[in-house]
């Protein structure tokens, strides 16, 4: 029995579970149209690699992920491709963003991939990207990069994050009870991968079922280096930092990762997808998601990804009388869903439908007190108070000074603020001011370099040519009759228009011998607009010419005043 | 008596001379306000300042020839800091001039003759393109400052204002509901 250490801080909301995690997890049926964001995980968007009209395969790749921090996506169903176009997407800003729609044929075929012999570790990591796989806790950072330790680091401990601290949700409970076998399996596969010693599965002991349907599969699979560890309730527990030290007593450095004490932390879901992209070669195409709240049947459901979110409202019931707006995610750290349009995607884990009564709209914020109350809730030993009178006062310095990137956005001083301040909305305002700011420090930094290299270039360049006319100007004074045609014009001018009339002269014999064979028998009207663009060109061409001519003269006039 | 004043004028001596060393030895070559000026400019290179760049605007700043409230592109928040940085009073933009969205240059790849004249106008040598050969701007590093668009025979460069997409949102600024004061709604 792994001893346990209790993280500063937490809350405890009243948890909401009951609700949805009493039914098992079913099947939405094929729905006639998937829209598919090409944008689902941290990192740079996919790239699309289908065009419209083009038929697909369930499971086939419709973008390919961009080198770096990028991963795939993949058609949720067999169809055609409708468009690709800019469509609602489940994000806080309500923007649209890139999506590719893919209308479903109803045949469903998909595109069957032998589970793979044998694999090298790159062979899996690269197949692992272009399968798709992104963390499905709620960060979806790409799977891919997180197996991946650096020549110096070493994890030896594996965290399997079952916590599910956050209220209402219940998608990792039902999936730990009814796939306890997969998830432990690609654990096993993710241990292999990062070489850990060791695998602890970090549970909260509000979820007895599931703890004990996960015990069964360790023991069946008789593995000894995995251990089941419950873990109490306390809000934010799924924080892989706070997990981490619950249940090692590591502390991770501020500003740092788990992987700097030597954890590396992966989410249930993330496990059970990953073992079944390696073990039968499918790609993420589909995720639980829980329905829940102002629902009339909330529950989980197994929802291919492009679904539209209203379809899935409308599969778990529809919305009851009272409903009034939807959270993507839960109620501590979700946010607002601007268009019921918008599809699932690989971030969304739970639709939480508000209702009056238990989601009242927010008391009006009042001045702080000083209580101290967010800064005893605080997770991280934070101080949020003093932080919201930065950020409030447009003071970003200041409160980076205060740790702010340090700070996981759990939502624990909202919950307890007893003036209502919307602290977490302070800390993500200014966390994105300063990344906004420090871009464009960045740009301008850029372009005071490059303005700078001109300068030095345009001065070398001026100096270069003084020189080359002061060298000119010697053999001219020797050679006084070559220039007789033009007598006021320097050499280095006349030469270069000589150049210029002699290369002139030769391109007009050259068009002569070549006449254009591809314009020879065509109709009548054809060779009219095919002049009129060679008119049109020719004055075009003239008009440079004609400005080039002017530059160079200006050009040339100061050189003469100095060449004498 | 002597003694002490002896003394005294000797260690004035001795630091004075110390110290006039130090003056040479020690000297700052360049105007350290003028690198600070420079760093809050949002070099655009644009030249709406009058200035022919950010680095002469950040010069005549620091020679207290110039206002602090000539560019544009860097907008209040430029003049904000500007005026923090050198102990006054922020003021409004200067006349005439007028904050614009942040856009890049585009150039129309049809009607592009390959003259090159947009090429020797970019102050940061953002435009990649050769003689009768199309022009293209590499969008990330134009800084928008317009200045391509006067020397173009044919007037195939426009801008384009920066859509916002949600790589480039920001979270807003919280924002409060004001609340009533009870029974004075009723009066």
């Amino acid at each position: 029995m792994t001893a346990l250490f209790k993280f500063p801080g937490g809350v405890h909301p009243p948890d909401h579970k009951a609700e949805s995690n009493t039914t098992p997890i079913r099947d939405l049926p094929l729905l006639p149209r998937y829209v598919v964001p090409l944008s689902q995980h941290l990192g740079k968007p996919a790239e699309p690699c289908v065009s419209v009209g083009e038929r697909v395969l369930g499971g086939q790749m419709i973008g390919a992920p961009k080198p770096g921090v990028s991963a795939a996506i993949h058609a949720p169903t067999s169809g055609r491709v409708s468009a690709i176009e800019a469509r609602p997407i489940a994000h806080p800003s309500g923007l649209n963003a890139p999506c590719i729609v893919i209308d479903s044929d109803g045949e469903d075929a998909c595109i069957t991939t032998p589970p793979p012999a044998h694999e090298d570790r790159e062979t899996q990591l690269t197949r692992l990207r272009n399968m798709g796989l992104a963390g499905l806790g709620g960060a979806v950072f790409p799977t891919h990069i997180k197996l991946a330790p650096g020549s110096d680091e070493h994890w030896p401990l594996l965290i399997l994050n079952g916590a599910e601290c956050e209220p209402w949700i219940t998608c990792d409970d039902r999936l730990m009870r009814e796939h306890a076998d997969a998830i432990l399996d690609g654990a096993h596969l993710i241990q292999n991968l990062i070489g850990a010693a060791q695998i602890l599965v970090g549970v909260e002991d509000n979820k007895p079922e599931a703890i004990a349907a996960l015990r069964s599969a360790a023991n069946t699979a008789s593995q000894s280096n995995i251990s089941i560890c419950p873990v109490p309730t306390l809000y934010p527990m799924g924080g892989g930092k706070q997990l981490t030290y619950a249940l090692t007593g590591r502390t991770t450095p501020s500003g740092g990762r788990t992987t700097d004490v030597g954890v590396q932390v992966f989410n249930v879901g993330t496990a059970y997808a990953l073992q079944h992209a390696i073990r039968h070669g499918e790609p993420l195409t589909r995720r639980i998601v829980t329905v829940t709240g102002a629902v009339k049947n909330p529950g989980n459901y197994a929802v291919r990804i492009g679904t539209p979110i209203s379809a899935l409202i409308a599969a778990a019931g529809g919305r009851t009388p009272n409903a009034y707006g939807t959270l993507i995610g839960g109620p501590m750290m979700g946010f607002d869903l601007a268009s019921d349009e918008a599809p699932v995607s690989k971030m969304v884990n739970c639709i939480l439908v508000k209702d009056n009564q238990n989601f009242p709209p927010p008391a009006p914020a009042l001045p702080c007190i000083r209580c101290g109350a967010c800064a005893r809730a605080c997770p991280v030993s934070l101080q949020p108070f003093e932080m919201h009178w930065y950020a409030r006062a447009h003071d970003f310095g200041k409160a980076q000074s205060f740790k702010l990137f340090d700070c996981i956005e759990c939502g624990c001083c909202d919950h307890v603020c007893p003036s209502h301040i919307p602290l977490v909305s302070f800390f993500r305002y200014a966390k994105s001011e300063i990344w906004a700011r420090e871009q464009e420090k960045d740009a301008a930094d850029r372009a005071r370099v490059r303005h700078e290299f001109r300068s030095f270039r345009l001065e070398r360049e001026k100096m270069e040519k003084a020189a080359k006319h002061a060298a000119a100007a010697k053999p001219k004074t020797e050679v006084a009759t070559a220039p007789a045609a033009v007598p006021d014009a320097d050499p280095e001018a006349a030469r270069k228009k000589a150049i210029l009339a002699a290369a002139m002269a030769r391109a007009a014999e050259a068009r002569k011998e070549i006449t254009p064979k591809n314009t020879e028998g065509l109709p009548e009207d054809k060779v009219r607009e095919i002049s009129e663009i060679e008119s049109r060109r020719a004055s075009l061409l003239q008009s440079v010419h004609d400005s080039i001519v002017k530059e160079e003269e200006e050009e040339s006039s100061p050189a003469q005043k100095e060449s004498p | 008596m002597l003694d002490a004043i002896l003394i005294l004028s000797a260690i004035g001596l001795l630091l004075g001379a110390i110290l006039g060393w130090a003056a040479v030895r020690y000297r700052v070559q360049d105007d350290p306000l003028l690198e600070k000026i420079d760093a809050v400019l949002p070099q655009t290179q644009c030249g709406q300042c009058g200035y022919p760049g950010c680095k002469p605007y950040a010069e005549a700043i620091a020679k207290g020839e110039a206002d602090i409230n000539l560019c544009p592109p860097g907008g209040d928040e430029g003049i904000q800091r500007l005026a923090e940085l050198l102990g006054v009073e922020p003021k409004p933009l200067g006349e005439g001039l007028e904050p614009k969205p942040k856009a890049v240059a585009i150039i129309d790849e049809s009607t592009c003759i390959g003259c090159t004249l947009c090429i020797q106008a970019c102050p940061v040598d953002a435009i990649v393109g050769a003689a009768k050969q199309m022009h293209v701007i590499v969008a990330n590093q134009c800084t928008g400052c317009e200045l391509c668009l006067p020397p173009c025979p044919v007037d195939c460069i426009h801008m384009v204002a920066e859509a916002e997409n949600t790589q480039t949102w920001k979270w807003p600024y919280p924002i409060f509901t004001i609340k009533p004061v009870a029974g004075r709604a009723a009066e």
